[in-house]
């Protein structure tokens, strides 16, 4: 047993994937590819969009370069998009990002980050982070674009 | 031939306009329009599509593979292999993770074995050496469940590399959007770890 736990190899249920609903999203500090420190406990104050893909994900390469827009336009009334990429390997990420011409932060994923947000095991997901630190959304699989570029700005107008 | 005879039509409606400029030229010049627009049309989905489909069937180490090409008859459903392994235990399947590493780390099947991406080179290569040593008709199970089914890059090709190989029982688990809806969210078993 003591070595199963060791190793990790432990059955147990993730935590539901709507738990984190109305939470304060879980914090986080890392590098985007750039080297650039990412604190998310440091954007307090603007609306977060938090995007998970992969550079294999077809219906993610959909919604970047519209999240993209969304930073050139709503950057300056406080939107802030930070995208985790969840692949294994660094090179077909930065090949994604220069392709799409991303100049948003990305950081790679891991497990810790993972789980931190109810298990990425399905992509795309989409987290909405009002100002003060609240998830008010998440979106499992591709985004309705239009829906949620409705809920963005109207999280921006909440001051 | 249809594009020249369209060609053909066009200069002499253009003609017609330039030199009578009448309301019925140019009602005429514009139904021409749309049919070299949708000439052209089919002509472009003909040479492009076409080669894109024939690419991604041809490939060679099976990358592109569709999940779709993948027959219905080897499909396996959750809830049919959750019962599997809970009611046949010394008569398990091979359960193969054939996605992301990182997705396999966070939670997988419990006994699943990760063998790396179909949708790469070196995922085919590290599953083929998970099963040099099983008999070719040991049942296999392959899931990902990265994305969508429809969108999955990685299920197909690793089906197609079993079946080159002659694995004669392979299946492929059913997972419509992803694992973490149709499995970790349906409240089946998982483990996990590397």
């Amino acid at each position: 047993m003591v070595l199963l736990l060791i190793c990790g190899l432990f059955v147990l249920p993730l935590q539901s994937q709507t738990a984190l609903l109305h939470r304060l999203a879980p914090g986080f500090v890392r590098s985007d590819l750039n080297g650039q420190r990412v604190d998310l406990r440091a954007l307090r104050g603007k609306v977060v969009l938090l995007n998970f893909w992969a550079s294999w994900c077809g219906p993610c390469q959909v919604e970047l370069p519209a999240f993209q827009s969304w930073q050139t336009k709503y950057g300056s009334s406080g939107l802030q998009v930070i995208t985790v990429a969840m692949d294994d390997d660094t090179q077909p990420v930065t090949a994604v990002v220069k392709k799409l011409q991303l100049r948003f932060p990305v950081v790679m994923g891991d497990d810790e980050l993972g789980k931190k947000y109810g298990g990425i095991l399905g992509l795309p997901i989409t987290f909405l982070i009002a100002r003060n630190g609240i998830i008010v959304e998440r979106v499992n699989g591709a985004a309705d674009l239009s829906q949620l570029e409705m809920k963005v700005h109207s999280l921006l107008s909440d001051r | 031939m249809a594009v020249k005879s369209f060609a053909s039509d066009l200069l002499c409606l253009l003609y017609v306009q330039w030199k009578i400029g009448d309301s019925r030229g140019g009602r005429m010049l514009e139904g021409m329009y749309r049919r070299v627009a949708y000439g052209l049309l089919v002509v472009l989905m003909l040479t492009f599509g076409g080669t894109s489909t024939a690419r991604a069937q041809l490939s060679a180490d099976g990358t592109g593979q569709s999940a779709f090409s993948i027959p219905q008859s080897q499909l396996i459903q959750t809830d049919i292999l959750d019962s599997m392994l809970q009611k046949q235990p010394k008569a398990r399947p091979v359960i193969f993770q054939v996605g992301s590493h990182l997705m396999y780390s966070q939670a997988h099947i419990p006994g699943s074995i990760y063998a790396g991406p179909g949708s790469q080179a070196s995922g085919l290569t590290l599953l083929a050496s998970k099963v040099k040593t099983l008999q070719k008709s040991q049942l296999i199970i392959l899931y990902c469940g990265c994305c969508p089914w429809s969108h999955c890059p990685n299920i197909g090709p690793a089906f197609k590399r079993l079946h080159d190989l002659g694995f004669t029982n392979v299946k492929a688990l059913y997972l419509a959007n992803n694992f973490g809806d149709d499995w970790v969210g349906k409240g089946y078993r998982v483990e996990q770890g590397n």
